[in-house]
């Protein structure tokens, strides 16, 4: 048979070189696992302006979560008054003011669209902004660990308490901890179903069991992700689950204002005693105080990594220690990689505004115009006509052609609706609704929020049917609301033999 | 086999030892929990394969030791959409149609139950938008073969049918005129001429003529006099412009030579009796229902 290719590309490699394959590496490490244990994260408390702003976002946050399903909202004797509802079995999402029916979902592809920019804009401007204050898994996290400390002291307690052998101590606190971890998880698995029915009714159902099994089920459902999740997984969500972090390589350039270890001014780094001069050294004293506060465990001296939610603690850890040895606060601080790179030669203005930036925001502006515009000229009511297709006409004893018609009327309004029927555009037509073929002039009432279908026949006789010469007529079907003095047309069509 | 070298050529960091023309993969490890997430998943498809129908047998399948089926869960389900649907169906049993018919709401339930019965039982036939075909009436249009198109007069036709066999059905026929030597073939032709003339369609004054008397003695006592048939007998208005059969002379002389007696089923031994009405009530609304 044939010689085999690598052997044959070894024949020429040596005959065009002249040398035979170089010789082999030296001692090989054992391989490496595939599989790693979690290296637990003891995370330091840290105080400064970032963890303030990061305790008063959480508080927002949270109560947005927990308080929205109790905000009421009048609609009338006929609509719920909750502000913000999502309504499965009628098929509704209320939100404050807006009424979301599920044709139009769009509103929501639009939100979410909006989301995404928004999303974009920041990231491209100051990174992960979004990891660092608002997510949720931030969020509860820092809440998770908020109780820990609480119950087990700060790192260097915790750490003791995870190296000493079980008492009773150890088990109290311990207990304690994953006792309040499960009430708050109840708790946001509780808040969890209010947007999905009657916030007091639901609360009342719940305590007297009443309440229907699917509460309880996403209760139970809620409550096993934010104890995992934010209590035991924390910032392996981050690093293994969440794809967040993969994009945002795509979202970040040159001028992202970034948490940044401003190596320049750190290097070389070493421990410092009071009075030693600073001069040949860097102002990094290597007190790994940033890698003790970062909730994901990483040292951010090293650069720009993967596992950085950008939490910015590390910079108040930092500022805190700089202050104490008396030198100026910002080792680390959000930097631009522009702003690193011109060191020495110049100072680069942070450039918010530009060609991205721009993009993004004309982006938002864009989807945001477009959602206000059909927001605005959304009709209150909503007519429909599907024709006949089988069979496409009927021909009467007479000569005469009668057609038939599905019409769907949306209420959208609070309160019932009388709608009359008519024609326009097709002389000679007569008129009747099914169930009503006894009234001259039909009046169809629609309940308040829903939508009515009826079935209504056109019927032209033998001279007007001649008179469409085998062609097919457009006409309008006209909808009035007597009440509101208000009226819709739609457009439909006629057919003849 | 000599153990691989797992360095990365470039940091010293270690790699998996995949290579794809010289760019190696490095060795990022994945969390230990994860792989026991993926042996759970592997236990759990056990345990499923156990307890609920998983393996196909030669003539039937391992039905697992819940004794899960999907068969019986549709057949609760269908058991208690029944149950849902029995306040509006013991309604519609004890009411009289035109009460039904006069009900906003009954009437919605009975036009969706026979819009659905229609399609199972009478589409066949009648088409799936009841627009007939040749030999089958057109349910929507405004001309009744058997009775006035009133509720009453749709339920009794559906009940017992048209020369269905049952004891309460409507039955007449058109007799066979050309087979059983009552008329011959010319005598045909005119009568069919005749019949063209009552919706104004005749050609040939002469055998017009001639195919009036013959209608006079022979036709008249089902047609009546002036052709406007009789819906008690079943027999169709010859003078309007719609047809049970086709309305040319050849198929007119076909009817005259053989005679006609389409059939319709009576549905009273078949459906219950609130389906009977949901139909009725459905098959009053396409348009002719007076």
């Amino acid at each position: 048979m044939l010689m085999s290719e690598a052997a044959k590309f070894e024949d020429f490699r040596v005959a065009r070189t002249g040398a035979a394959e170089v010789t082999p590496a030296p001692k090989p490490p054992s391989e490496p696992p595939l599989y790693a244990s979690r290296v637990k994260v003891y995370p330091k408390e840290a105080h400064g302006r970032f963890r303030t702003v990061k305790w008063i976002v959480m508080a927002v946050t949270l109560g947005i979560y927990y308080l929205v399903p109790w905000i009421r909202w009048d609609r009338g004797p006929y609509l719920p008054d909750q502000a913000v509802l999502i309504d499965f079995p009628s098929r509704r999402f209320y939100f404050f003011f807006l009424e979301i029916w599920p044709q139009e979902f769009y509103y929501i592809t639009g939100l979410l669209v909006l989301a995404a920019l928004a999303l974009f804009l920041v990231t491209s401007i100051a990174g992960r902004v979004w990891c660092c204050y608002t997510c949720p898994q931030t969020v509860w996290t820092d809440l998770m660990i908020a109780v820990e400390r609480f119950w087990q002291g700060d790192r260097n307690q915790r750490l003791r308490l995870d190296k000493a052998p079980w008492s009773a101590e150890t088990l109290s606190r311990k207990g304690a901890t994953h006792l309040t971890w499960l009430l708050i998880a109840i708790a946001t698995g509780g808040a969890w179903v209010f947007y999905f029915a009657d916030a007091p009714t639901l609360a009342r159902q719940l305590v007297t069991f009443d309440a229907p099994l699917t509460a309880y089920l996403f209760i139970g459902i809620f409550t096993a992700t934010t104890y995992v999740l934010g209590g035991l997984a924390r910032e392996q969500v981050c690093i293994y689950m969440c794809p967040w972090p993969r994009i945002q390589g795509a979202m970040f350039d040159r001028d992202s204002l970034l948490i940044t270890y401003r190596g320049w001014r750190g290097e070389p780094r070493g421990p410092h005693k009071a009075g030693q001069s600073w001069e040949g050294r860097g102002d990094c004293i290597d007190c790994n105080q940033c890698v003790a506060v970062c909730p994901t465990g990483i040292d951010i001296r090293n650069g720009p990594q993967l596992e950085c939610i950008q939490c910015a603690l590390c910079i108040d850890a930092c500022d805190e220690i700089m202050t104490k040895v008396a030198r100026p606060r910002g080792l680390i601080a959000y930097d631009t990689e522009r702003n690193l790179a011109a060191v020495g030669r110049e100072t680069v203005p942070i450039r918010v505004i530009r060609p991205r930036t721009i993009l993004y925001a004309a982006a938002m502006a864009v989807v945001a115009t477009i959602m206000l515009i059909a927001l605005l000229v959304r009709p209150d009511l909503d007519v429909s006509v599907l024709r006949d297709r089988n069979p496409l006409y009927v021909k009467l004893s007479d000569g005469g052609v009668r057609n038939g018609y599905t019409v769907k009327l949306l209420n959208k309004l609070y309160g019932p609706r009388a709608l009359g029927l008519g024609v326009a555009g097709l002389p000679g037509a007569k008129l009747s609704v099914v169930g009503l073929e006894n009234e001259t002039h039909p009046l169809v009432t629609v309940p308040p929020d829903e939508l009515k279908s009826i079935r209504l026949y056109v019927t032209l006789d033998k001279q007007a049917v001649a008179a469409l010469g085998g062609a097919a007529k457009n006409f309008d079907i006209v909808v009035t609301d007597a009440g509101a003095d208000e009226h819709t047309e739609h457009s439909a069509i006629f057919q003849g033999p | 086999m000599a153990k691989r070298d797992l360095r990365s050529s470039t940091d010293g960091e270690t790699t998996t030892g995949h290579e794809w023309d010289g760019i190696t993969e490095l060795n990022k490890p994945l969390p230990k929990w994860w792989l026991w997430t993926f042996y759970a998943t592997i236990v759990w498809a056990i345990g499923y394969w156990l307890l609920m129908p998983a393996w196909p047998l030669v003539s039937s399948y391992s039905k697992g030791f819940l004794g899960y089926s999907q068969r019986e869960r549709v057949a609760e389900q269908v058991a208690e959409a029944k149950a849902a649907k029995s306040d509006y169906r013991d309604k519609i049993a004890a009411m009289d149609l035109t009460a039904i018919n006069n009900d906003p709401e009954l009437l919605s339930f009975a036009l969706a139950g026979g819009e659905a019965a229609f399609g199972d039982n009478c589409a066949p036939c009648h088409g799936r938008g009841a627009q007939g075909a040749f030999g089958y009436p057109n349910l929507r249009d405004d001309s009744w073969l058997w009775g006035d198109g009133t509720l009453a007069a749709i339920h009794k036709t559906i009940l017992h049918g048209i020369r269905s066999g049952d004891p309460d059905t409507q039955t007449n026929q058109m007799p066979a005129f050309g087979r059983t030597g009552v008329l011959n073939e010319p005598q045909i032709a005119d009568v069919a001429e005749f019949t063209l003339s009552l919706s104004g369609k005749a050609n040939d004054k002469e055998a017009d003529e001639r195919g009036a008397k013959i209608f006079a003695t022979t036709c008249t006592p089902c047609h009546g006099a002036d052709g406007k048939g009789n819906p008690k007998l079943g027999a169709p208005n010859l003078t309007d412009e719609l047809w049970l059969y086709a309305g040319d002379k050849q198929t007119i002389m076909a009817d005259i030579r053989n005679g006609r007696g389409g059939v319709m089923p009576a549905w009273i031994t078949r459906l219950d009796p609130e389906t009977i009405k949901e139909l009725a009530i459905y098959v009053h609304s396409l348009g002719g229902g007076r």
